[in-house]
């Protein structure tokens, strides 16, 4: 059976829908939200702030932590147990590198940023929903960036390319490939390239082409949320 | 051919180019790619002949040489105090740099700075954002007494000062109260009564919300002679 129309209804380059806003959390520095259908992620940004344990601090520039979590009743039924797993430490670690590269943190020597990415509510493409709200959250903190870094997942099903995938389409029982990207739309740098499945190679150049359109639009909704704040304020 | 992209006063997220070509030259929170003149910092842009800036709205107080701040006692040692003034490393007060008394040694400094008291100090030195040594030598450099003490965003620390402190006066007119500010965020507020300190602590976060739209002085008096 060929994957011609979306389980959804969805153009095969359309996103879901997409809500931003910034300041969500006003004892952080900086936070934001972002939700793409029902994926929903909380990012709060502490600091920089001084970095305890002392030999962990770098005395020439500061150190991003980033901390991916899903809460218990996230997921589409069955519990999410607490806490620290080999899942969450992973995606941690890439969103750490997906967003140093744009990061100017020599400013900071011996301190550290902490990044706290909380999904209330998921369907799929978690890490790209928590990059996005963690590269809003990080400017409304100030600290001194290149650019924002947009992402979003593209699967490759039965050599068709569908943007933003969802719960459904990424469970497809004759398999698909789950590509998340993360990039910086002004000049094109990929920071996060991570492939789930087999996808060939004209198909993975063709996901990525249509990951850097959907990253577009994604950023001026980032945009349009980080000067909304203060033209909320206006009122 | 050089050309402003976004003009003064509009905001800017990081990334975002502001101007294009070579004319023009990259001041605080702005640097240089290529052609453009990208910004790297959220805040409004600032245009002073051919230099471009970005006035930051957002994020932490970042120490300088000269600027008067309210800090915290939070250590004693053997040569001096540890500050906390909201950056990411304590700033250090030297014990000759702390008193104009003679302190004898071996003496008990809680004396004179105890923990937690708050002191208004001039930075003196900077070295490399992590070293920040402070002074109370200079003209209105005290240890604060009874008060409350808020935190405002030290982007905003001019516009609750005003031109020449004519916001700040304004307050203390109407309040009756003695209010500090710091360069870093940090206001120190003592009045006679609780309510009126409420009112200068309101006038002031009003202000915070406030501060990039026209008109805030009017908007501040008129919220000030409300709350007589």
């Amino acid at each position: 059976m060929a994957y011609d129309k979306r389980f959804d209804g969805r153009k095969f380059d359309e996103l879901r829908p997409i809500e931003a806003k910034v300041g969500v959390v006003k004892n952080a520095t900086g936070s934001a939200s972002f939700r793409i259908g029902k994926t929903w992620a909380y990012a709060a940004v502490y600091g920089p702030r001084e970095m305890y344990p002392k030999f962990k601090q770098d005395p020439e520039k500061g150190i991003l932590r980033c901390n991916y979590n899903m809460l218990a009743f996230s997921g589409s039924g069955d519990r999410v147990r607490p806490g620290t797993s080999r899942r969450s430490k992973e995606i941690s670690m890439v969103t750490e590198k997906a967003l140093l590269p744009v990061l100017d943190l020599s400013a900071f020597p011996g301190a550290v940023i902490d990044v706290f990415i909380e999904l209330i509510q998921t369907d799929s493409g978690t890490r790209c929903a928590g990059i996005c709200a963690a590269a809003m959250a990080l400017a409304d903190a100030g600290i001194p960036m290149k650019d924002i870094v947009s992402s979003i997942a593209v699967g490759v099903i039965d050599g068709k390319i569908a943007v933003d995938v969802n719960k459904e389409e990424e469970d497809y029982e004759d398999g698909m490939a789950d590509i998340a990207t993360a990039m910086t739309t002004r000049n094109g740098k990929v920071t996060l390239l991570q492939i789930d499945g087999f996808a060939k190679k004209d198909e993975l150049k063709k996901a990525l082409e249509a990951a850097h359109k959907a990253c577009e639009k994604i950023k001026v909704i980032q945009i349009k949320a980080l000067k909304d704040k203060y033209k909320v304020n206006a009122k | 051919m050089s050309e402003i992209k976004i003009n003064e006063r509009e905001i800017v997220v990081p990334g975002e180019i502001i101007a294009t070509g070579l004319d023009y030259l990259p001041a605080g929170f702005v640097f240089r790619e290529g052609d453009n003149l990208i910004s790297s910092r959220l805040g409004l842009v600032s245009i002073n002949g051919r230099f471009i800036k970005v006035v930051p709205l957002t994020g932490d107080y970042i120490p300088k040489r000269g600027d008067l701040i309210i800090g915290k006692v939070v250590d004693i040692g053997i040569n001096g105090w540890r500050i906390d003034m909201g950056w990411s490393c304590e700033a250090n007060l030297s014990l000759k740099d702390a008193t104009s008394e003679f302190i004898e040694k071996g003496s008990d400094l809680t004396k004179y700075f105890d923990y937690g008291d708050y002191i208004m100090a001039e930075i003196y030195n900077v070295i490399g954002s992590k070293l920040i040594d402070l002074t109370m030598k200079g003209p209105g450099l005290r240890k604060l007494g009874p008060g409350r003490v808020i935190h405002v965003n030290s982007a905003k620390v001019p516009r609750v000062i005003g031109k020449q402190g004519s916001m700040i006066s304004m307050i203390k007119d109407a309040t009756g109260c003695r209010i500090s500010v710091g360069q870093n965020g940090t206001v120190w507020i003592s009045g006679t009564e609780p309510e009126k300190e409420l009112t200068a602590i309101k006038a002031i976060e009003k202000i915070e919300a406030e501060s990039h739209i026209q008109g805030l002085t009017d908007r501040v008096k008129e919220f000030l002679e409300k709350n007589k």
